[in-house]
């Protein structure tokens, strides 16, 4: 279960980006995360990572609270989570195979056997076994994106996953196969999972719940359906 | 005027900021060098060869033609007072305490410290240094410790390196355009190379090496404001670098003499 309660958030330049989210995602339920751009999505998912301390107000993840932690504990808390951020964020030195066994290599103690069949393993999950030796530079961003996935989950086995516009910059072809994904990711692996987008069709396609930012407020709360009935007029101006 | 003022303000708190930040990610850096096990060792080898092995050539030549404009300006200089013996020993004294080390540490900041710069700052604004905290790696053990001893361990290596191609190169053209024997010259080699002077030569290039490698960290990790930011973040790490190096070689030669006495 992840809750957010009366959070707030100030960067260091002064500017408030979210104001009183309260917030819950049950265990095993996708939420999506709509809003325009410069809402603060992005915060936020920083702020449950623990990379951002918020200015007030509570961040629990299966009950602890997060934000008096410091950076030990947080990698605990960190453990439980995979995440893909905007623009898949893979490792531009390394390649494809060595950015999906990157965790393994740091902190497991496995050999080179065992873990180069478990990155080929996690690498033909998202369809892209033949990527091993590429470097991140020569793949397409659908590929990145797909590769980010593998190397969130290959790092350890996390209960909780975290995307942040997986879908911008696709073709709605590609950006559809993303959703597919993470669809069959959160399903399979009884993951609770947060995907940040401003493309609805991705939201209605994996979410169980949906939440509008607007401003650094949560606007609208509710499911898929409740969303689409809506008659405010600003949600009709973001749906259209 | 005020804007003016408050410009400054703003440049001075900046600089005091980056100051304190390097110096806390040095000292970070410092103490996680023995608590990585093998995969460190692994990184620090690693980066020692990206960014030593890699600066040989441009250390080699500099250090070489260091050595012979030296050899061709001291022998005609030296000539005058019929003191033409002491070459060998003019050229290795102002070789290993001021030039090798200044030099070296100045070429090297110019590749070696940008490269550090973009590369951590293009890993600042991909969010890779986020993806690593996130996986529960320290960036200061990954990225900037790795970097920090790399550079420490090998500017004094190739700052021998040219101070010995410097000293050949004073020795090609002592012989060839100053008449020396090769006797002459070596003899007068050998008494320059005291403990004192071969000690600062590698104090130097030590503390030189902290500079490069936490002046490019510090840069690359405060870049903001995307590809330009970064671009910014390079050029005014090198010119930090260097100018860090020439204020510290004067601070180290002080400490050096005044520790020692005069050779
Ligand atoms: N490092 C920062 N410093 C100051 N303001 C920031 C910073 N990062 C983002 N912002 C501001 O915070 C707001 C929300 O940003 P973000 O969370 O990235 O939005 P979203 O992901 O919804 O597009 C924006 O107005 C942005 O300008
Ligand atoms: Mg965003």
């Amino acid at each position: 279960m992840i809750a957010f309660e009366n959070v707030d958030f100030c960067y260091e330049d002064g500017t408030q980006v979210l104001f009183d989210v309260n917030l819950r995602v049950p265990d095993g339920t996708t939420l999506a995360l709509l809003g325009a751009s410069g809402s603060g999505k992005t915060t936020l998912l920083h702020v449950l990572l623990g990379l951002l301390k918020p200015t007030g107000g509570r961040v629990l993840v299966d009950g602890q609270d997060i934000v008096p932690m410091r950076e030990k504990a947080l990698s605990d808390v960190r453990e439980r989570m995979g995440v893909v951020f905007q623009d898949g964020a893979l490792f531009d030195s390394l390649t494809v195979g060595e950015n999906v066994s990157f965790y393994m290599r740091e902190r497991m103690r496995l050999d080179e056997d065992e873990m180069e069949r478990r990155t080929l393993e996690q690498l033909k999950y998202v369809g892209l076994s033949h990527t091993m030796d590429l470097m991140p530079d020569e793949l397409s961003g659908g590929m990145r994106r797909r590769v980010a996935v593998a190397r969130a989950m290959a790092a350890f086995r996390p209960t909780i996953m975290l995307y942040d516009e997986p879908t911008s910059g696709l073709d709605p072809i590609t950006a559809d196969s993303i959703c597919d994904l993470i669809r069959q990711v959160g399903t399979e692996q009884k993951l609770t999972s947060i995907i940040v987008t401003h493309r609805l069709r991705d939201a209605f396609k994996v979410a169980d719940r949906l939440v509008l930012f607007r401003a650094g407020r949560i606007y609208f709360e509710g499911t898929c359906d409740l969303l689409r009935a809506a008659t405010d007029p600003y949600i009709k101006r973001f749906m259209a | 005027m005020r804007s003016l003022f408050s410009v400054l303000g703003a440049q001075v708190r900046k600089g005091l900021f980056e100051v304190q930040y390097g110096t806390a990610l040095t000292v970070r850096a410092f103490g996680a060098v023995f608590s990585g096990g093998a995969v460190r060792r692994r990184d620090i080898i690693e980066q020692m060869d990206v960014l030593g092995a890699g600066s040989l050539g441009i250390v080699a030549l500099t250090g070489l033609f260091a050595g012979m404009a030296m050899g061709m300006q001291f022998s005609i200089e030296l000539g005058v007072f019929g003191a033409k013996d002491y070459l060998g020993r003019m050229v290795t004294v102002s070789i290993i305490r001021e030039m090798g080390p200044v030099l070296t540490a100045l070429m090297v900041a110019g590749r070696v410290c940008s490269g550090i710069a973009s590369e951590l700052g293009g890993m600042k604004i991909g969010r890779q240094v986020d993806a690593l905290r996130v996986m529960g790696i320290d960036p200061v053990s990954k990225l900037v410790m790795p970097r920090i001893v790399a550079v420490l361990v090998m500017l004094p290596i190739l700052t021998i390196i040219a101070d010995t191609l410097a000293i050949l190169g004073g020795w090609g053209v002592g012989t060839t355009v100053g008449h020396l024997s090769f006797d002459t010259y070596w003899a007068s080699v050998d008494r320059g190379l005291t403990v004192q002077n071969l000690l600062g030569g590698v104090i130097k290039p030590m503390v030189f090496g902290v500079i490069i490698g936490a002046v490019g960290c510090t840069s690359g990790l405060l870049s903001a404001g995307g590809a330009r930011g970064v671009g910014r973040a390079t050029t005014e790490a090198v010119v930090k670098a260097s100018i860090l190096i020439l204020i510290a070689n004067f601070v180290v030669g002080y400490v050096v003499i005044k520790a020692l006495g005069w050779a």
